[in-house]
């Protein structure tokens, strides 16, 4: 096994050892930018991020803030407050989502025409995140007993047990009142009124957005606030090793009801706000897809680090947005893998002969198709422009491309997976026809299915990539697992 | 009462249990050697019934088969098992190895990435729509009954084949060599390497038994179902891992008669409980908590003492 730069070394104590590894961060000018980071008090480093945020509705136009900024916050409020179950206490709560859909679907019982309540807002919302709260702690009790993994599959069917709920709740006949329409089914509940805090309607895109921010902030100081306190620190003892913060007489049991109970708070809030911002709640908003989604934020970011699940927010809601169109993908897609290339192959010379190569092949690939088989190269590409006119001369476009991109992609999964079990003169020989097979792949498969399935394979790529490279996510710290 | 209603609903939830069963014998392997929640499971279960539809496929149709009907299936179940198997294989390799000595987390969510990265490579080559098997014209649709007990050629196939393969795994647990080498490690796997086993070995092998019950396990969903898509996995596998968990997760006799009880349960909900057909998720998930609260262990699991 290859020894990982946090393994303690035989024979020095783990803490010790885990100490050191800290410090030695801290070196170079990465370590400075930290440091100087680490000094600056909580308000500064919300405003770091909230300043940029402030302005850019005024730079920008309706619609951008309405599709980047609006979800890049909702994520953002969502992952704090996972954070504080899964980074803070290490609980895998996978039911997180329902929390979320329980909000929005209060809210909208508190105040649309379903059932003819007008609730203001400064009403409504307490008695939301007091509800949520309420089923957090209902859903929690049980992980009392639970650990790890059994408390990640109860969440998860928990969360799924909403979805059924919430899409059938309008035939359900309830005693004493008879039968009454809840949720609406899978048409949802629409028309959900605007927050109304005493007269004062939050009703457009740029009201709701500034709500949203000022959330965040709040949020993000709240956050910093507990994790610099005595229940943030019980937290992490619990989430580093739940034994031997019980023995250390920290109410182990007590501390995951509570940040369970506080993250279906915050996601309670969340989903009271979104829920007028889509003004209609609808049972399929609230799937695995979102749980997902939060979690690759929070994973990205890195377990634990607050500052790292904003960037993953923006990050995470961004890139798929980018990703919707073919122009935009391409760019994000060679470039990562001309990156790749970059870091991973040293020296140079062996760096520009697999590029010559990889050149060469493609090239020699399209004569011998197109002197063999004219099928292969007769079809089109999307897009124009220089790049397209180049790849028309090298990649292979076959006619009906349907039936050989999803050979081709099986035989690619196959390829990426044997690939490093070559020893290393394969691995050399094969780079080339490798990444030629991969961008075929992304020019006949991937590339046309760029809406739907793509973005969430690449996701899900990315998860098993970056759990393989840096578990503890891109800013998370290291913990040093105790043998 | 009525009876007739009572057997066909034992019928019905003795062939999703024996589906339960299977699904969640893999989980119940991987969790006893590795203590890892193999979230990617249920994803792998559907592949199966996609890999059988393609060898059905592939060996003339259902209409015009290439074989007799009884060849065809063995070869679709065949090439399910395999098929599966190698990409058990593959995902453990890629996915969950280079994790080992990570944090717990960390393997958990690699799980997660690798059921996403399968559901929808699933979409990408299947498409969304549902695939039949109609099988029908294959095995006949005339159904069989003993006294008012009435029941179809593929619910008989299931129950059989799932007999089958079960008492075919004790067997190779108990008394193969290989089998013992998956104990030892199942029980202590830093003490079984010292050993001389190859634990690595042992944990692919674990994986290819899983995954391919998780293919048998598939195909014959589609057989009894008819229909399968790509988004099948996620709830099969949801309550194959509730199977584990009620008969005790690590538990190989318990994964079976968990397997059994969350079928039961679920076609019993269906015919006799409020909005059954709607809500029969909603009673599993009851049931799941009712057991874990009473015995978190499960029925046939040990209860874990801590070492420190």
């Amino acid at each position: 096994m290859e020894e990982r730069p946090d393994t303690p070394r035989i024979g020095v104590d783990e803490w010790v050892a885990s100490v050191e590894g800290k410090r030695e961060r801290y070196t170079g000018w990465r370590g400075a930018v930290l440091e100087r980071w680490e000094r600056l008090p909580v308000a500064a480093r919300v405003l770091v991020f909230a300043l940029p945020a402030a302005v850019f509705p005024v730079l920008s136009s309706q619609g951008n803030v309405f599709r980047y900024g609006l979800f890049t916050l909702v994520y953002a409020l969502l992952a704090l407050g996972l954070n504080i179950v899964v980074g803070f206490a290490g609980l895998l709560d996978l039911g997180y989502i329902a929390f979320f859909g329980c909000g929005a679907y209060m809210y909208a019982i508190l105040a649309s025409p379903q059932f003819g309540y007008h609730w203001q807002a400064e009403a409504a919302i307490p008695v939301v995140i007091i509800v949520t709260a309420l089923i957090g702690l209902l859903v929690g009790l049980p992980s009392r007993r639970l650990f790890g993994d059994y408390l990640a599959i109860l969440t998860l069917f928990f969360g799924q047990a909403f979805v059924i709920f919430v899409n059938n709740a309008n035939r359900i006949s309830f005693p004493f009142v008879g039968h009454t329409d809840l949720t609406g089914g899978s048409n949802g509940i629409a028309n959900i009124d605007p927050f109304n805090f005493f007269g004062f309607k939050i009703d457009t895109t740029m009201k709701q957005y500034y709500l949203l921010l000022i959330s965040v902030a709040l949020v993000l100081v709240l956050l910093a606030f507990v994790n610099e306190s005595r229940t943030g620190r019980a937290w992490r003892a619990l989430r580093e090793d739940p034994l031997a913060a019980e023995v250390m007489s920290i109410p182990v049991n007590r501390l995951k009801l509570s940040a369970f109970v506080f993250g279906a708070a915050v996601a309670g809030f969340t989903g009271a706000i979104y829920g007028t911002i889509a003004t209609a709640a609808l049972p399929g908003d609230y799937d695995v897809g979102l749980l997902i989604t939060i979690y690759a934020i929070m994973i990205l970011g890195g377990f634990g680090s607050i500052m790292g699940i904003v960037v993953g927010a923006i990050i995470v809601s961004s890139v798929p947005e980018l990703l919707r169109s073919s122009a935009n993908a391409r760019p994000l897609f060679y470039g990562a893998i001309l990156l790749a290339i970059l870091v991973k192959i040293r020296p140079w010379p062996r760096l520009a002969a697999q590029l010559a190569g990889l050149t060469a092949f493609g090239f020699a690939v399209h004569a011998i198709a197109a002197a063999a088989y004219p099928r292969l190269v007769h079809g089109e590409s999307i897009g124009s422009g220089g790049f397209t006119r180049f790849l028309d001369h090298w990649m292979l476009f076959p006619k009906d491309a349907v039936k050989i991109a999803d050979v081709a992609y099986i035989l690619m999964i196959a390829a990426i997976v044997m690939y490093p079990q070559l020893g290393r003169l394969w691995r050399a020989v094969l780079l080339p026809p490798l990444l030629y097979l991969v961008m075929f792949v992304w020019e006949n498969l991937l590339l046309v299915h760029i809406g739907g399935a793509t973005r969430l394979i690449l996701l899900g790529a990315m998860l098993v990539a970056l759990m393989n490279i840096r578990p503890q996510g891109l800013f998370g710290t290291a913990t040093v697992e105790i043998v | 009462m009525n009876w007739s209603l009572f057997f066909d609903l034992t019928v019905s939830g003795l062939t999703l249990g024996s589906l339960y069963a299977l699904i969640a014998l893999g989980y119940s392997l991987v969790y006893g050697i590795l203590k890892l929640l193999n979230f990617a499971h249920g994803d792998v279960y559907m592949i199966g019934a996609f890999l059988g539809w393609y060898a059905l496929h592939a060996l003339g149709g259902p209409m015009n088969p290439t074989f007799t009907g009884a060849v065809v299936l063995l070869l679709m179940f065949v090439v399910a098992m395999l098929g599966c198997g190698v990409l058990g294989v593959a995902i453990e390799r890629f996915a969950y190895r280079p994790l080992r000595n990570a944090p717990r987390i960390a393997p958990l969510i690699s799980a997660l990435g690798v059921s996403i990265f399968l559901q929808n490579s699933a979409l990408l080559i299947f498409g969304a729509s549902f695939r039949d098997y109609n099988t029908f014209d294959l095995i006949g649709v005339k159904t069989y009954n003993i006294g008012s007990l009435f029941f179809s050629v593929p619910q008989l196939l299931t129950v059989a084949a799932a007999i089958a393969l079960m008492v075919a795994l004790t067997l190779f647990v108990a008394r193969s060599r290989l089998g013992k080498a998956m104990r030892s490690t199942s029980f202590d796997r830093e003490a079984a390497s010292m050993m001389g086993i190859d634990v690595d070995r042992v944990i692919s092998v674990t994986f290819f038994i899983g995954s391919a019950l998780a293919g048998a396990a598939g195909v014959m969903f589609a057989l009894v179902f008819g229909q399968i898509y790509h988004f099948m996995g996620f709830i099969a596998g949801l309550k194959g891992f509730t199977a584990a968990v009620i008969g005790g997760i690590g538990s190989i006799p318990g994964a079976m008669i968990g397997g059994l009880i969350v079928g039961l349960a679920e076609s019993y909900a269906t015919g006799y409980l409020p909005q059954g057909s709607t809500f029969q998720n909603l009673y599993v998930f009851a049931l799941l908590i009712l057991v874990i609260l009473i015995r978190p262990s499960g029925l046939f699991g040990r209860a874990a003492i801590t070492k420190v």
